[in-house]
Parts: C-alpha cells; structure tokens; sequence
C-alpha cells in the first residue's frame, strides 16, 4: 500500500508492505529514469518478500515521483537527509540501494547494493541525450559544456529539471557502500531494468533476489 | 558472425527490447534510426553507455552522430574501430 511518511521538507509517499515485523528491509530506488524503469520490477520484489515474512519500504524521493517538492530544489545531501529520516520513521533494520540509490542511502545499516554507479556514469546518457536532442534541434552543444553551465545554473536534463547543487553533486559522488553486499544484475537473470529503453523486467529475477534478501536477513 | 557482432545484437536486444526473432533479422544493411521506434534521444545515450559498458571503451561527444546509427553496419564499423587490434 502508499503511506504518507514525515521528510524534511514535507511529507513524502512511499510504497509499503508493513505487518510489523522484525525484518524491516528499506529500498533506496535508482534515480530519475532508471526509477520509473525499476519501480515495478521492486515492487514485484517487495511482494515476494512480504510473502517471504519480511516488511519492506520503497520511498519516494523528494522533488520525484508523486512528491509535492520542486526538484530544482533538492540536492544528494537533501535526499541523503530524506532516505535517512525514512530509514528512521520505518525503524529498517536493513537496506537495499540500486545503483544512483548508492549515492544517497543510510550505510550505517546493512544490506545490499546491486550495480552501484557513480554520480557522473548517470550524469552522462542523460548529458548525452540532451545533446543529441539538442542537435536534432539544430543547436551544437557539447557535454562538457553543458555540464559546465548544469554546475553553475541547473540543467533540464531528459525531462528532469535538475538545480545547480544536484548536477555538481551528481558530477563527484561515488557511491557510499561500507561492508554492504553488492549484488550484479547480471547475476540476477535478463537484462537490468534501467537498462532497457521500455520499462519491463525478467519475472524469473524477482524470487531469486526475494530469495538473496531474505536469506541474508535471516542469516 | 564475429563476436563482437553477437555481443552488439545482445546489447541492442537488451536496451531496446527486441524479441531473438527481430535480432536474428538484423543484417548490416538493415536501418536503425529513423527505422526502430524505440529509439529515441534517451534509448540512443542508454544504447551508446550500454555499448561501453559491455566492450570497456569510451566514445566522445563527436562519435555519437545519427550517421553511427544509420544501419547496423555502421554501428558494427564504430564499435569495431574502438576494440584494440
């Protein structure tokens, strides 16, 4: 079900299966794009581990998705903040970050990681795209210049209107795991979510990550 | 087909979806943009970082034109011209 959930700055939603529980897994999405590509293919997870005996959390993060907060906004510290006070207000006794989720989740719990990417690897098919948009457009724009102009003045970015402190944070972070596992997509089966151009996923790679996850919860 | 074929078909199947029946249709002559819908500005930068990701190479702003993503061939040819010989 959605839930409300208290984050600085405004409430905020998120998906929930909350039966009280000891195992309380919090899941950090992927960002912008990749989100929308991966939302179902978590949710399915969340499923399978609810129907495993363990609670789950998928939150939104401010400035996306169904919240009410401006994204020009918001910045990796400020959604650090967030996934910090969710971690928090659902008392999760782990976590599970996917890739630009890396960035920002709290990694004082344990858990997983699944194909943690650096800031500037997300940054830069979506530099990409504007470019070749831009170009079709007739205009000739470069990568490293737009990137220049994103650090001092934000930068629309595949949809996504990203401020200045995003696109600056997003160029340097590197992904915060400490002693969490790290899981590969590829190990999972079919190709990653975030990696196909139409959202869909291979179903047989939900009970085998449900299966990894709640194996390493009860261990 | 060489390997560096097979492995460009599975990318492109993975990033764009395509059924084993359509990668198997794919010839150097068949086109690309312009040719498969699913290939819009985004799936073009996922499909070039895809590529990188997979071969381990790095293309530059300017590699990344319409004329790399004319036919399959020309896209083999771009992929082939970064692999060390």
């Amino acid at each position: 079900m959605i839930t409300p959930w208290p984050c600085p700055g405004g409430d905020e939603f998120a998906v929930v299966f909350d039966r009280g529980r000891l195992a309380r897994l919090l899941i950090v999405p992927p960002l912008f794009a990749e989100m929308n590509h991966a939302r179902g293919w978590l949710v399915a997870t969340m499923r399978a581990l609810d129907a495993a005996g363990i609670d789950s959390f998928l939150p939104d993060l401010p400035g996306t998705n169904e919240s009410l907060q401006a994204l020009p906004a918001q910045s990796l510290h400020g959604w650090r903040m967030a996934m910090a006070a969710a971690a928090r207000h659902f008392r999760a006794s782990h976590v599970l970050a996917v890739r630009g989720g890396a960035l920002i989740f709290p990694n004082a719990l344990p858990g997983w990681v699944i194909d943690p990417i650096a800031g500037h690897t997300l940054l830069r098919p979506m530099l990409r795209a504007a470019m070749i948009a831009a170009r079709e457009g007739g205009m000739a724009l470069d990568t490293a210049t737009m990137l220049e102009t994103g650090r001092h003045e934000g930068l629309l970015l595949a949809g996504y209107d990203c401020g200045p402190a995003l696109i600056a944070g997003l160029d340097t972070a590197r992904p915060l795991d400490e002693g969490q596992r790290e899981l590969r997509s590829a190990d999972l089966g079919g190709s990653a979510p975030w990696q196909r151009a139409e959202p869909g996923y291979d179903p047989a790679s939900v009970p085998k990550l449900a299966a990894i996850l709640a194996a390493g919860i009860a261990a | 087909m060489t390997a560096t074929d097979d492995t460009l078909r599975r990318v492109l199947g993975d990033v764009l979806g395509l059924s084993p029946a359509r990668l198997a249709a794919i010839t150097a002559d068949t086109p690309l943009l312009g040719a498969l819908p699913e290939l819009d500005s985004m799936a073009i930068a996922t499909l070039f970082g895809a590529i990188e990701d997979r071969f381990g190479v790095l293309f530059d702003d300017a590699e990344l034109t319409g004329e790399a993503l004319a036919d399959y061939a020309s896209l083999l040819a771009l992929v082939a011209g970064k692999l060390p010989r």
